[in-house]
């Protein structure tokens, strides 16, 4: 399938409009066997579409892409072979089993009779959905939903998996669960290629991230590398006058000054340690802080750092 | 590491396959739909033969009307199994795991396939009893054992024919309740040809149009199988019929179903 020379998958110049809307701008891919690549990006950059192309459910406009060695436009079926995809949006039989939703795919992947059970049972028992195996997925919470879903596509032992947004819309504990799976899936060698648009989340998993914003990619680069481009941290104060303010300034120095809001922005990188000290010039001026906020970077930073313009909330994927 | 081959054709039956067991499964948990699909032939049966059959066998002429009624009766059996094709087709479009089977190396049609045999199967099951219930109303039809076979044979034709008409609007239909009405005129076209009434006491225009429907040598068809009335042409032309809608159909529902939005 791949060797360590080859890509997992590369993309070059892939370009995809929606009547006059270009919702893939020409972007270029390289994703090595065994490592998890996120793309990085908000509703409406451009994310699904290229997990749509890569995953052979649409033609690209223009450019070319190989997945595990196959040309996605010239030999769809090669590449469906090699991948697993579970997208942002559910897509398990509502009218089937837990159980029987794995028997469909383990007859679809053509494995014998046998092979099926035992590959759905085993599925079932990981991703801790055994009693919820016998009953509809119209009972089941978010989080098992996802796990289902994300169960029905190891039953094929894909290589490389798209996972489009695999915790969008769960709950923290569900967000863990999801991650340590993930992790789980790396560790066994398995090429991963998910989208998200949460930075926390890119960070933890992803060996690389391309951030995408309006068809393009702005960035690459390890979670490092990327930050490093990302202002840091700051902590907001908030003064009950005026007076307040201006000795606060004048004693902690490299401000930001919001006159209007009697707020002072301080760079900082959140940690105990830097609280205390702003905490500690404050007091020895003898000032009172009516608000402390703590902000880390986010998605938001990143954009704004990237690409000079907010995250918009427009969503064009569906 | 090993090169996978691409799916190779000889999976297309296999596929085909697990997808009927899948809609056989969807039917059994949600069987409205087919209970439908009896229920309106019986009504029709019940209220033409029951409540209007003494007036309306008068026109006809020393024949029983129910003798005469009960193989439109059947057609519309066939028909409205029809419908519900186009229903279930068009709500599976809407489920995310329609996505998950273009992503995975399955025959393409193999979906489809799996519902219009499904559909053809549930259709048939409902013929019997549409065919139970008019026996029991009095219908007497003199067909041999052969031509029994052969009825059958032609109403698989014409099931298999108009399912995959059903399905292709299904695919292009805007959503379940479009999708339920888009084939409605197959459910009435029995009605304008000889389905209820011969065709020569009809106004010319609608006559015309009558004699030279597919519905109406599929109905002769059936009649002189099932009550020795004259075939004629009528056989080659229903047969005719059958194959040229099969193929129309599964070749527009084929490429609907490519062009369905990812």
């Amino acid at each position: 399938m791949t060797n360590s020379n080859s890509p997992a998958i590369a993309a070059a110049g892939l370009r995809k409009s929606y009547g006059d809307k270009v919702v893939l701008d020409g972007i270029d891919l390289e994703v090595h066997a065994g490592t998890v690549f996120s793309l990085l990006g908000p509703n409406g950059a451009g994310k699904t579409t290229a997990v749509h192309i890569l995953s052979t459910l649409i033609d690209a406009d223009g450019g070319t892409a190989r997945v595990a060695g196959h040309d996605v436009a010239g030999e769809p079926d090669g590449v469906r072979t090699a991948i697993g995809v579970t997208g942002q949006f559910s897509a398990v039989d509502n009218m089937l089993t837990g159980e029987e939703n794995l028997l469909l795919m383990a007859d679809l992947n053509h494995l014998p009779k046998a092979d099926g059970r035992r590959r759905a049972a085993g599925l079932l028992e990981r991703f801790d959905l055994v009693d919820a195996g016998k009953k509809l997925p119209a009972t089941y919470s978010g989080g098992m939903r996802r796990r289902l879903d994300l169960a029905m596509t190891l039953v094929g032992d894909p290589r490389i998996i798209f996972l489009d947004e695999p915790t969008t819309g769960l709950d923290p504990r569900s967000r863990q669960g999801m991650w340590q799976i993930i992790r789980e899936l790396v560790a066994g060698g398995v090429t991963i290629f998910l989208t998200t648009q949460y930075l926390d989340e890119a960070d933890e998993l992803a060996d690389r991230i391309a951030v995408l914003d309006n068809g393009k990619i702005v960035a690459e680069g390890t979670a490092a590398e990327l930050k490093r481009r990302i202002p840091g941290g700051h902590v907001v104060l908030t003064f009950a006058d005026a007076r307040g303010l201006e000795s606060a300034a004048y004693a902690l120095g490299d401000v930001v000054r919001d006159d209007e809001a009697r707020t002072l922005r301080v760079p900082s990188d959140g940690s105990l340690r830097a609280l205390r000290s702003v905490l500690d010039r404050l007091d020895d001026a003898t000032i009172e802080v009516e608000d402390l906020a703590v902000h880390t970077p986010d998605l938001n930073d990143v954009f704004f750092a990237l690409t000079g313009h907010p995250t918009s909330e427009k969503d064009l994927q569906r | 590491m090993t090169t996978m081959a691409p799916a190779r054709p000889s999976y297309a039956f296999q596929d085909s396959m697990t997808m009927l067991r899948r809609n056989l499964k969807h039917a059994l948990r949600y069987p409205s739909l087919t209970i439908g699909t009896i229920g309106v032939p019986v009504i029709f049966l019940l209220l033409f033969a029951g409540v209007f059959g003494s007036a309306l066998g008068v026109g006809i002429g020393g024949v029983d009307y129910i003798d005469y009624l009960a193989p439109g009766i059947i057609l519309m059996a066939a028909t409205s199994g029809s419908i519900g094709t186009a229903v279930s087709v068009s709500m599976d479009m809407t489920e995310g795991i329609i996505n998950r089977f273009r992503t995975m190396a399955i025959s393409r049609t193999a979906v489809l396939t799996g519902h219009v045999v499904g559909s053809v199967i549930q259709t048939m099951i409902s013929i019997v009893a549409v065919v139970a219930v008019a026996l029991a109303m009095g219908f007497r039809p003199t067909a041999t054992f052969l031509e029994w076979l052969a009825v059958a044979g032609l109403l698989v034709m014409l099931i298999f024919a108009l399912t995959w008409i059903s399905a292709a609007l299904g695919l292009v239909a805007k959503g379940p309740e479009a999708a339920s009405n888009a084939p409605l005129p197959f459910t009435f076209l029995p009605l304008l040809g000889s389905g209820f009434v011969p065709t020569e006491t009809m106004p010319a225009g609608v006559r015309w149009f009558a004699e030279h429907q597919p519905f109406t040598p599929i109905i002769e068809t059936l009649r002189g199988l099932l009550m020795g009335t004259p075939i004629g042409n009528n056989g080659w032309l229903a047969v005719g019929w059958c194959v040229a809608i099969a193929l129309a159909g599964y070749l527009w529902a084929r490429s609907a179903f490519q062009r369905v939005k990812a």
